[in-house]
């Protein structure tokens, strides 16, 4: 009878599961929602800031006094890596691919004998990189008190980066993400920031427009570069939110399919328990009444 | 009615407006000036400062911008702002908030630069409050 009380309790207590993890993955399905919204919202910014940069660049590209921002340093020999992760686990396997991609890279530049340092965004990311890169680390950018990822997040970090650029402690910087792409599929993207990558298609739509520049577009250029930097952090994170929302979805879902097949399984087994129990009982009181 | 010029405010969180208006001001860099249909290609920094929406000889939107940029072309102005709000939704309590920081970072600036950049923000927050009163 032990086995019986057993079978049950197992039972409710995959139930119970199942209806955390339900709810999770509804908690998650309303979250990406918003994260969507908030990825599509901030779009208009960025292509127009995108557009600016172009045109502006593509006047400035291989010219001695471009900025830095620009040009980069002339060397490639230290690199900054922001890895951007979730604040969360039990969003499958989200922010370990992150972690994984971020690894081989700097494998790679290691291999390669370049410097590395890596500035953690999300301590899910900061927890899978310690062991192995824990004295590459420089620091940990903590979102978890922010519900909504705002332009106000994203700041801090593009100052931040601004400043070391400016002290000269690295030469280039790549931001890896993971991009939504749906919310079966998110893609890992290592993203070069600085130097600013020059888009070559917007270039040609824009260059036949005479434009007057105000002061000139050195200075402008100047003043956009790390405006453009933040945005492409925030264009990262909002990205980021949506994809952990999306991989925390499908993951719960999984697991509430899986817990339904447990409850099936072990209900099967619990009724087959409890009629075998019946029938055992039943030749007991059968057997005794013959032999009187 | 006069030529309309379209103005779209985006910050970096949302499309803040989209809207044809007679004639916008526009707190540049380098002076204020205003944009009418039509207008000659141009790319502008903005300071800290107002937007002015005109319809017909009145004054209908003031919107304050935490600097940015503008852009015109074919009949478009796009104004990228990290900041914006109207001036009828700015207290003072919030301004002289603002004026604090101001002087906080221009005591915290490193160098003449961003000194500069302080106090001449903190002038202009400054004036926006006198206007204000």
């Amino acid at each position: 009878m032990a086995n019986l009380k057993e079978l049950k309790n197992r039972i409710g207590s995959v139930k119970s599961t199942q209806k955390i993890t339900k709810a999770m993955k509804m908690v998650a399905a309303a979250k990406l929602r918003h994260a969507e919204e908030a990825a599509n919202a901030a779009r208009p910014y960025a292509e127009r800031m995108d557009s600016m940069m172009a045109s502006l660049a593509s006047g400035m590209a291989g010219r001695d006094d471009a900025p830095k921002l620009l040009s980069g340093t002339g060397s490639d020999q230290r690199h900054l890596i922001i890895a951007a992760t979730g604040e969360r686990g039990l969003c499958g396997g989200f922010n370990n691919s992150i972690a994984k991609a971020v690894s081989q890279r700097v494998d790679k530049l290691i291999a390669s004998g370049k410097e590395v340092k890596i500035l953690c965004v999300g301590k899910k990311g900061r927890d899978a990189l310690k062991r192995k890169y824990g004295h590459l680390i420089i620091d940990l950018v903590d979102l978890s008190g922010s519900k909504r990822i705002g332009f106000s997040d994203a700041l801090p970090i593009a100052h931040r980066v601004l400043g070391m650029f400016d002290a000269g402690e690295f030469d280039v910087c790549t931001i890896f993400y993971a991009k939504f792409v749906s919310v079966m599929t998110q893609e890992v993207q290592g993203q070069q920031i600085i130097p600013a990558p020059v888009t070559e298609n917007a270039t040609t739509e824009t260059s036949d427009v005479v434009y007057e520049y105000e002061p000139d577009e050195e200075e402008i250029l100047a003043e956009l570069l790390p405006r453009n930097l933040s945005v492409q952090i925030f264009r990262a994170l909002l990205e980021n939110s949506a994809s952990e929302q999306g991989a925390r979805m499908s993951a719960m879902e999984n697991a509430t399919r899986n817990a339904g097949e447990m409850i099936d399984k072990l209900t099967l087994q619990y009724n087959r328990e409890r009629q075998a129990a019946i029938t055992s009982e039943l030749i007991e009181i059968i057997s005794g009444a013959e032999a009187l | 009615m006069a030529d309309m010029i379209t103005m779209d405010l985006v910050s970096p969180e949302k499309l803040l407006l989209s809207d044809e208006f007679e004639m916008v001001v526009l707190p540049g860099a380098e002076g204020d000036f205003g944009v009418l249909a039509g207008h000659s290609p141009i790319t502008s920094s903005l300071r800290p400062g107002v937007i002015s929406i005109y319809e017909g000889d009145k004054e209908k939107e003031r919107i304050f911008v935490n600097g940015g940029f503008a852009e015109v072309s074919n009949d478009k102005l796009t104004v990228l702002a990290e900041e914006a709000v109207y001036v009828a939704d700015l207290d003072q309590a919030n301004l002289e908030q603002r004026i604090q920081n101001a002087r906080e970072d221009e005591e915290d600036a490193k160098d003449d630069e961003t000194r500069r950049r302080a106090a001449e923000n903190r002038d202009h927050l400054q004036q926006l409050l006198d206007a204000m009163n």
